[in-house]
């Protein structure tokens, strides 16, 4: 009986132990984790914390789910893994010999050396202690200092923001998020958040974060020597592969664990997916472009996992993500991206760009300055159909076609306004009576 | 957190609330001849003053000693008449809340209006006064603490309300005789409405509809960036204050049997009883009307809305116990159970709660068409009538469905006792053109959606494995498609063929492979 074992719990892991078992009724499947006893989703950890959810409800399936489906959950942390003798050691002395070995381990927080980092009340959030973390050091504060511009920076603000702590977020560039989107979009984000009552200051990086007597945060000072007071600090600075403990096991790193496109590492029956791997040569998207070497989201790390298990499975499978696509939200502003989305538009690349008058709503189109063919479609505040926008990047569609029959991809909910109109500039509806009284 | 609005609203509601439930104890109760001469048939009124004659000139301070006494003197009346096997005398009208209402004396029955609009005003304005300010909030999905606070997270204030809650319906439904202060209050609104003096269910249905409107006005102040939730709220709001309280009030006071006309059969369990069958004849072309009518909302209207809309044409948008859930219950809906075990039992008691409406109303007919009370020899109709307007009709929909909101969501009545939605389940189910559409692989397994279900289906299952959502107990409300964070799901009516399950659980994204869980 062939036994499979998968560091890590998460999406992709736990994606791998389902997808082996549906089409292997025999094999044994050990998935082993440290932080937590039973699968749950990692992207709503920030709705316990705002009281949306409880941890129960973050759980995707009921705890008889995995007996039944007969994947042993192995609670602990793993020390060593010895390629050779086909075995990893758990921390606690215990061995499990495996035939095919998963890596799915995920990320840490990263931070930089700031000094003062040590300073109680100063974290990431990654997991779930990282959640308990900030449940206690948060409960009677009141003002909090957030770093960084990306999805982790604007969600630990939001999460702060419920609990009436008066949130200041510090932006390296000119604009939130520059790593991913224009200039527009970033600007939109920006109003919304300072909407929300969010001290958003662009431009202004960590330079030192200050102590008090006890080791507790204090304040900050920003690197144009500006002291913020504060008694936490959330630290939203990007994720790397957490892949330390293999250090000493002959599997060939790089930022993550090595991989090609089978995620086979350099090990035979050692495979890495999800956010700790990364590609010696990275796939190429859907516009020609290499895709990024490490992907550290949701969907790549399912689709590694529904991958690599049909390699487990004896039918071994490379991997071709389809056209890209992710999604997040900002506060109350919903974002899904298909196709390649530049932050700067790439070369040979045309950009079409509409916006509500109401500065909350966008849409961008992206593409080619030959032929028109759409290379990527995003949109902030409206929800777009998966499968419509899918199939236009494929098929490289024409622009002039696409916004013709916008309607089709619109997703927004029943009696919402229709937008789509506007995308050709007509003046959008009137307010109905409605929207007016409320 | 609160502003000073807010709090000054709270408070407002809380005194007007200890107003109105404290009125209750407010009245002293003395009984007299004109007492007994203003409730009590003739032929029992010397009776019934001579078994309470020791009553007489007693002033109580309360309605438990009154009542108790009066109780006791009838019991002992019909005991004596049982001894004597004198059968035909024995009182079985319930005098009890008739008297009771006629002997308050006292400060209170002269001031009832006074304290109607005081305890009301106070109630309805600071409810107002706490909800409307939360407009000055930016719109968006407004979930934040509720499961830190225990109103709604089955914490102390969530089991006093609970309590409240099962204690009121016990009384409205059991023991009427204790409530009388209210329909004391509201006797001059009932006279400007249909004529006459109001009753505890003319009480429970201004209480009702005060409700829907006050709590529908926080759902499109909590909603007012989805224009779904916000129509289908102003529509429950209408159809509770025109169809279900002021059209059949209207109906009375141009003395024409009143009757609910959104209501149907199954949920109107006594449509088809023989009384109310009798009061439409009676009244001619008009009530032969309501017959046909009543009877082609089920027949005819319920598969037809239910093809094209899907069964939340019904229990989301018109329905009157839909109209609760959606708006005084929408801060408990998270209490809902999402277990595949629920589901297991949702399925059998619902159904068979169906099965027993329409065995019951089937019996009933045959009894009023041939006289004889057994159906096949052993079927009681009058037992089974009893029995269902008993346990369905008082215990299920009253006591459990809305007593239990705080403890288990705001759907217990709709989930597990409604044959209505049952019916309305089952069209849904085979023969619709509703489905909640999931948006290609977009989903992140948050449980926003299930978490927020009230009918406690687990939307994620289908949802992260791109499965459009087809279930029969899904009433259409929006709310998971409202709290999504990343727009996947929608609710959708379009052509059948490409709905069911086994068709599209494609989640895209992955072309080395097709994902066909």
């Amino acid at each position: 009986m062939k036994h499979i074992i998968i560091i890590g719990n998460g999406i992709a892991g736990i994606t791998t132990a389902r997808h082996v078992r549906q089409q292997d009724d025999s094999a044994r499947i050990t998935v082993i984790s440290a932080e937590s006893e039973h699968f749950y989703s990692r992207t709503a950890l920030m709705y316990i914390y705002m009281g949306h959810m409880t941890y129960e409800h973050t759980k995707p399936y009921e705890d008889w789910f995995w007996k039944k489906n007969r994947i042993d959950l192995v609670r602990g942390y793993v020390g060593e893994v010895d390629t050779g003798a086909k075995r990893i050691r758990l921390i606690d002395d215990t061995w499990l010999d495996y035939d095919a070995l998963v890596i799915a381990t995920g990320s840490v927080s990263s931070t930089v050396n700031w000094p003062g980092l040590d300073a109680t009340g100063v974290q990431g959030l990654y997991g779930l202690p990282d959640l308990e973390s900030m449940e206690h050091h948060t409960r009677d504060i009141d003002r909090a200092v957030v770093v960084g511009g990306g999805l982790i920076g604007i969600e630990m603000a939001e999460m702060l923001h419920s609990r009436h702590i008066a949130v200041t977020m510090l932006v390296r560039d000119t604009h939130y998020w520059s790593s991913t989107i224009p200039a527009e979009e970033g600007e939109l984000i920006g109003r919304h958040v300072r909407q929300h009552g969010v001290d958003l200051q662009l431009q202004t990086e960590l330079n030192e974060i200050l102590a008090d007597d006890n080791g507790h945060v204090r304040a900050i000072v920003t690197t144009d020597e500006r002291e913020i007071a504060c008694q936490f600090v959330g630290l939203g600075v990007g994720v790397t592969p957490n892949v330390s403990f293999l250090k000493t096991s002959g599997i060939e790193l790089g930022k993550g664990v090595l991989v090609n496109e089978y995620f086979e590492t350099n090990i035979p029956d050692v495979y890495a997916i999800g956010d700790c791997n990364e590609f010696r040569a990275p796939i190429a998207g859907t516009d020609g472009s290499p895709r990024k070497a490490i992907e550290q989201i949701w969907y790549t790390g399912r689709m590694h996992g529904e991958t690599v298990a049909q390699t487990l499975c004896g039918n071994r499978t490379a991997y071709q993500p389809g056209v890209f696509f992710n999604s997040a939200k900002f506060f109350d502003i919903e974002y899904q991206t298909y196709g390649t989305m530049n932050a700067r538009l790439a070369e040979g690349e045309k950009t079409y760009y509409w916006e509500h008058p109401n500065g909350q709503q966008c849409l961008r189109i992206n593409y080619a300055a030959k032929g028109e063919g759409v290379v990527g479609i995003h949109a902030f505040g409206l929800r777009l159909r998966h499968a419509v926008c899918e199939r236009w990047i494929r098929e490289h569609r024409p622009l002039p076609e696409v916004l013709s029959q916008f309607q089709q991809a619109d997703f927004n909910p029943e009696f919402s306004e229709n937008y789509t109109d506007q995308l050709a500039g007509k003046a959008p509806p009137r307010k109905s009576w409605l929207q007016r009284l409320f | 957190m609160l502003t000073n609005t807010q709090r000054i609203g709270l408070t407002l509601f809380l005194i007007g609330f200890a107003l109105f439930v404290g009125s209750l104890s407010l009245s002293r109760y003395q009984l007299t001849d004109a007492v007994l001469t203003s409730t009590v048939k003739k032929e029992q009124l010397a009776a019934v003053e001579s078994a309470t004659s020791g009553m007489q000139g007693t002033v109580y301070g309360s309605a438990f000693g009154f009542v108790s006494d009066f109780k006791s003197a009838i019991a002992k009346l019909n005991d004596g008449y049982k001894a004597r096997n004198e059968k035909d005398k024995i009182i079985n009208d319930d005098y009890a809340f008739p008297v009771t209402k006629a002997a308050s004396i006292g400060f209170f029955p002269d001031n009832s209006l006074l304290f109607f609009c005081l305890s009301l005003l106070l109630c309805v304005g600071g409810a107002l006064l706490y909800i409307i300010p939360k407009k000055r909030q930016l719109p968006g999905i407004k979930n934040n603490g509720v499961f830190h606070n225990p109103a709604t997270n089955r914490g102390w204030i969530g089991i006093v309300i609970g309590s409240f809650l099962i204690g009121f319906y016990v009384l409205l439904y059991f023991y009427p005789e204790y409530l009388t202060n209210w329909v004391l209050m509201f006797d001059p609104l009932s006279r400007l409405l249909n004529g006459g003096p109001a009753s505890q269910w003319f009480v429970y249905g201004t209480l009702y509809t005060l409700a829907i409107l006050v709590m529908g006005v926080r759902m499109l102040v909590k909603y007012r960036g989805n224009p779904y939730q916000q129509i289908r709220t102003v529509s429950v709001m209408f159809f509770q204050t025109c169809f279900a309280f002021l059209i059949p009030e209207l109906l009375s006071l141009f003395n024409q049997p009143a009757q609910d006309l959104k209501n149907m059969w199954p949920l109107d369990y006594s449509f088809y009883f023989d009384y109310r069958l009798d009061q439409k004849i009676q009244a001619g072309t008009f009530g032969l009307f309501l017959l046909v009518w009543g009877t082609a909302l089920w027949l005819i209207g319920v598969p037809v809305m239910t093809y094209f809309f899907g069964k939340r044409w019904y229990c989301s948008w018109v329905c009157g116990c839909g109209g609760l859930a959606e708006t005084l219950g929408d801060p408990y809906r998270q209490l809902s159970d999402k277990r595949l075990v629920a589901w297991k039992f949702e399925r059998v008691v619902v159904h068979g709660v169906l099965v027993f409406a329409v065995v019951m109303t089937v019996a009933v007919l045959y009894t009023y068409v041939s006289g004889q009370s057994a159906l096949f020899g052993f079927l009681d109709s009058y037992s089974l009538r009893s029995g269902y307007g008993f346990a369905i009709g008082s215990i299920f929909a009253g006591v459990v469905g809305t007593g239990f909101y705080p403890v288990m969501g705001n759907r217990v009545w709709c989930r597990f006792g409604c044959p209505l939605a049952a019916y309305l389940g089952l069209v849904q189910r085979f023969k619709s053109r509703f489905r909640i559409t999931t948006n290609g692989g977009q989903c992140i397994s948050c449980g926003n959606c299930s978490t927020y279900c009230e009918m406690g289906i687990d939307v994620r299952w289908y949802a992260q494995r791109g499965q459009d959502i087809v279930r029969s107990s899904c009433v259409g409300c929006g709310v998971c498609s409202a709290v999504c964070p990343r727009g996947v799901l929608n609710l959708e009516n379009d052509d059948e063929t490409n709905r069911m399950p086994a068709i599209n659980p494609i989640l895209l994204g992955n072309d080395g492979i097709r994902v066909n869980v």
